[in-house]
């Protein structure tokens, strides 16, 4: 373009226009990737960092979300209205497999991150396919879960302990369940677009996503099962 | 927000200056550091799991003491997920992660707790229901 000095001037004060005190700026020091803004070498995040920022600050928020479903269940969990306890629902062989599938899901996960960061397409879809593969036996177990115990009468109608119970675990499966149809959704994108920028950046959430559930499922069978069978 | 893509591969050199970044990213690239990273995160978390399941079953743990044995290791099962998994360190670069976590785990802990203290109070407080039915 003819006007190339014009036109970074304009780029400049378009950013000091969309923000003032340059909020969303800060000094990278030398060598820095970014070109500064006119006020020493600073210049706007990258893409990737505030994707990533912004999903963690989602997470954070549904963990919060979590919190009050953790909160009502504690404070539930002995009104049974003579119905099923707390202890006569938990089924510790089933939780243990829960759990196990869940955690090795997140390492597949996790190495499926570190492949793509490879730009290993091969491996980022093997590891892609394990994680959904182990969350759907996850999803499976729970299911036959709720399944076997609605048919002892232990339905969310029962007692607000049940209501509790059935809200805090549903959730979680609930987000396990969109999680999968993400899962399956990435695969097809890396599949046909490759690893360009903004799939990295939908991969990198999903990475994030799939590991706070896992942290979630840490609470739920600390809280719900092992502190259930112990009570 | 930014057009400016960012690439960690330009940040191997770890004495060039880096600006910050998400949880979950690492600017250190080398496929063996995200693999052993992730394994020595199973590893620990397999560990602390299997942990608490033998507090909860084993009998090793003196019984009223098992619920607080429970917490401790789901926190700290919690927190190694945190450093392995996703990644949140102490380094400089992640400093907007962490204080975006200190504020949620705020409001978890005032949710949680202040759920419990006050229910039990009131529980306390209340009178039996079958007292009230008579009146």
């Amino acid at each position: 373009m003819s006007d190339a000095p014009f036109s970074a001037a304009v780029e400049a004060y378009r950013r000091v226009q969309e923000d003032p005190h340059r909020l969303g700026h800060r000094g990278h020091g030398e060598g820095e990737p970014v070109p500064g803004t006119g006020h020493g070498e600073t210049g706007p995040a990258s893409k990737r960092v505030i994707v990533g920022y912004g999903f963690w600050i989602f997470l954070l928020s549904d963990i919060v979300m979590f919190a009050c479903f953790f909160a009502a269940y504690a404070v539930l969990q002995d009104a049974t209205a003579g119905g099923p306890t707390r202890r006569d629902i938990v089924d510790i062989n089933r939780v243990a497999w829960e759990t196990g599938l869940l955690l090795a899901s997140s390492f597949t996960c996790g190495l499926s991150f570190a492949a793509t960061n490879a730009r290993n397409k091969l491996w980022t879809q093997v590891f892609l396919l394990a994680t959904g593969l182990l969350g759907l036996g996850f999803l499976v177990l729970e299911l036959q879960e709720f399944m076997l115990l609605a048919a002892e009468g232990a339905t969310p109608q029962r007692s607000a302990f049940l209501t509790a119970f059935y809200t805090l675990v549903g959730c979680h499966g609930l987000h396990v369940a969109v999680g999968l149809l993400w899962l399956g959704t990435m695969m097809a994108q890396v599949q046909l677009k490759g690893f360009r920028h903004e799939i990295q950046h939908r991969l990198l959430c999903f990475n994030l996503f799939w590991h706070a559930l896992d942290i979630i499922w840490v609470g739920v069978f600390t809280i719900v099962y092992l502190m259930g069978a112990v009570a | 927000m930014s057009d400016i893509e960012y690439d960690p591969h330009e940040y191997a050199d770890p004495h060039r200056p880096r600006e910050d970044h998400a949880p979950g990213d690492e600017p250190e690239e080398s496929a063996g550091h995200w693999v052993r990273n992730y394994l020595i995160g199973l590893a620990l978390a397999a560990l602390l799991t299997v942990a608490s399941f033998m507090a909860a079953f084993s009998g090793l743990i003196w019984g009223p003491s098992v619920p607080v044995a429970l917490v401790v290791l789901a926190i700290a099962q919690m927190g190694v997920h945190l450093v392995f998994f996703l990644h949140i360190t102490t380094g400089p670069d992640n400093t907007n992660n962490v204080l975006a976590l200190a504020f949620g785990l705020l409001v978890v802990f005032l949710v949680v707790v202040g759920s419990i203290w006050i229910m039990s109070h009131l529980n306390h407080n209340m009178m039996p229901m079958d007292e009230m039915m008579r009146m």
